[in-house]
């Protein structure tokens, strides 16, 4: 649930997301679910020449299975308060 | 599951399967697993010496686990795509 937390305080933001198919699409989070499903709108694929298979889509719907790296900027990112609310989980799961 | 396709339903959308493929109808259903009904599909061939081909399929269900992304199709920006002059290598097959 962490990350499903995390991913939700991120909507909104500009993301990249490279798959496991080693396509990256970059676009705006619209939403994300529990599975870490996530829908971008406002995409474009970082390599349109390699990748044209995107050239009509202007929102998708990326499967959590199939994503490898969430790529955001540095300044979106509280990094103390996922390291608190890491331990925290790490605490309540050793229970 | 805030996060749903309902609002991709009776659009044109662009299916990326784990295989690499590209299946393109308009969606129908979906469910939890997010096994896909896609009608009047045809797939999208690419390849590095010809231009795309089209393989018309008709009726498809997708099984969830095989799928990787689901792009709606803006339709204006695709019709007026030349795909006969697209060339670009394959897709990757997904690797986990």
């Amino acid at each position: 649930m962490l990350f499903y937390s995390f991913f939700k305080s991120l909507v909104g933001k500009d993301v990249v997301v490279e798959l496991k198919n080693d396509l990256s699409i970059c676009g705006t989070l619209h939403s994300v679910d529990q599975f870490l499903n996530i829908k971008l709108t406002e995409i474009t694929v970082t390599d349109p020449d390699k990748y044209p298979h995107m050239l009509s889509v202007k929102n998708c719907f990326i499967r959590g299975s199939v994503v490898r790296y969430v790529q955001l900027p540095a300044d979106e990112c509280d990094t103390q308060l996922l390291q608190d609310a890491a331990r925290k989980e790490a605490a309540q799961s050793k229970q | 599951m805030a996060n749903a396709l309902e609002s991709y339903i009776d659009h044109t959308v662009s299916v990326i399967t784990n295989d690499g493929r590209q299946i393109v109808g308009t969606l129908k259903g979906f469910d939890q697993t997010i096994n896909l009904i896609l009608d009047e599909s045809h797939e999208r061939v690419y390849s590095n010496t010809q231009g795309v081909e089209q393989v018309v399929l008709g009726l498809y269900i997708i099984r969830g686990d095989n799928i990787a992304v689901i792009g709606e199709v803006d339709d204006d920006t695709d019709s007026s795509l030349d795909l006969s002059n697209i060339k670009a290598e394959p897709l990757n097959p997904v690797v986990h």
